[in-house]
């Protein structure tokens, strides 16, 4: 049986041979993840589903420059990455020009779970959803990204760096100041959970 | 054994602690240690509250037939905007597409263009050059203050973090407005000089004599502060080329 890996490394070589196909098989293979991957950086749908976008076409120009010993789901998450980055960093120059939004016509995508059952639980999940988002969005873009990989797609610090182009040592400073960031912005609401 | 600290318990949460034996053995017996891990546990399990919306299984053919008009028409024009313009900054725009039009400059077949037309794009032209020039030299210093830094067992350097924080925004525009000219040579000085400036950017500001040593290593093995020099060398000599070309004109 042909692994993930295996399967993309031919798609690759066929695709940096003109074969249109090829490159669309790595698009349906990895459209998911890197949505995934988007929505959590930039906590919005819309802003992902461009991020998705950015990152195929970049990646169709940079094929030539792959390196067929690396992984291209590494590679390909390193372009998602610097698409989000690149969008998160323009979007919050943006937003220096801009009134804040009232909170709850924000990034209106954390909706109620309907699977909560009570009205004081599905409240408070609510206010979970809202606070989290909040936290992450106060987390540098980098501190961002370093959680988004390691937390949420279960990658290794030295993954993470990969990813990065970052030493571990610094990927785990992002994501040790990303997780204290975190701790400090949730913990009043978990504690009172108690 | 010592109490955990922060750094430590968040290790152990994500299975990469160095010795996850001796932390569990220390959490069994140390109330306040395990009760600082039940927070954290607590916070990080909240931070799974973010769900991400369903995608369809047909998701996948659903970006690839959006994403296919742009391929074909990369192949017509080598060019697309990225991302909806709507959403941009304006003046990140403007100013990208200055920059790409200086490195385009470069190669613009000067004799056929009015010269009723020139002074306005050589005065844009020093001023980007200026402003290259005054971005490498910049980047040059902190490196330079990095490689320089000393202290007693760790070293602050939270001041160059945040000059490395800013900086990088602004490299990787002129990355990307480098690589847009093909200008191979700039791009790939450019695109070092961002890593190590990331990695500044992004270590601890209290650093280690160890993790010091370490970025000074890559500064050194990479020879990233002599290309940057020598990068911002030519850069400056078209500054002075462009001011005495504007200068002659204006006689």
């Amino acid at each position: 049986m042909i692994s993930m890996e295996e399967s993309d490394a031919a798609a690759v070589l066929r695709a940096r041979s003109g074969d249109s196909q090829a490159f669309r098989l790595l698009v349906e293979h990895h459209s998911r993840n890197i949505f995934r991957l988007a929505y959590r950086m930039t906590g919005n749908e819309q802003d992902a589903e461009d991020v998705v976008q950015e990152t195929f076409f970049k990646a169709f120009r940079q094929l030539n420059g792959f390196e067929e010993r690396s992984n291209f789901s590494t590679w390909l998450y390193r372009i998602g990455v610097n698409c989000a980055l690149d969008l998160l960093r323009k979007r919050r120059r943006h937003d220096e020009f801009q009134e804040p939004l009232e909170p709850d016509h924000g990034r209106g995508v954390f909706e109620a779970d309907p699977h909560e059952s009570t009205p004081d639980r599905l409240v408070f999940s609510i206010e979970v959803k809202r606070q989290v988002t909040q936290a992450l969005e106060r987390l540098s873009p980098m501190e961002r990204s370093a959680f988004v990989l390691r937390h949420f797609e279960g990658m290794s610090i030295e993954e993470v760096g990969q990813v990065l182009g970052l030493q571990t040592s610094a990927a785990k400073h992002s994501i040790f100041r990303a997780v204290r960031k975190m701790r400090v912005a949730l913990e009043p609401l978990m504690s009172s959970l108690r | 054994m010592k109490h955990l600290n922060e750094d430590q318990l968040i290790l152990h949460y994500y299975g990469e602690a160095p010795d996850p034996a001796a932390i569990e053995s220390h959490l069994f017996s140390c109330a306040d240690c395990r009760a600082g891990f039940e927070g954290l546990r607590r916070v990080l399990a909240a931070a799974n509250a973010l769900q991400v919306p369903e995608r369809r299984e047909s998701y996948g053919s659903e970006v690839w037939q959006r994403l296919r008009p742009r391929l074909s028409e990369r192949r017509r024009w080598d060019w697309k905007p990225t991302f909806h313009v709507s959403r941009w900054a304006w003046a990140s725009l403007i100013t990208a597409m200055l920059v790409a039009a200086f490195f385009l400059g470069r190669f613009w077949p000067r004799a056929e263009i009015p010269v009723a037309k020139l002074p306005p794009g050589q005065v844009r032209e020093r001023i980007l050059l200026a402003s290259v020039a005054d971005h490498l030299e910049s980047s040059q210093r902190v490196l330079m203050e990095v490689v320089n830094a000393s202290g007693n067992g760790s070293v602050d350097i939270s001041q160059q973090q945040a000059s490395a924080e800013d900086l990088v925004a602004a490299n990787r525009l002129y990355r990307q407005s480098a690589e847009r000219a093909g200008e191979a040579g700039m791009e790939g000085v450019l695109e070092e000089l961002e890593r190590i400036l990331l990695e500044i950017a992004h270590s601890s500001s209290q650093l280690t004599s160890g993790e010091l040593n370490e970025i000074r290593r890559r500064i050194d093995t990479q020879g990233i502060l002599f290309k940057v020099r020598v990068i911002g060398d030519r850069v400056r000599e078209r500054q002075k080329a462009a001011a005495r070309e504007l200068a002659r004109r204006n006689l």
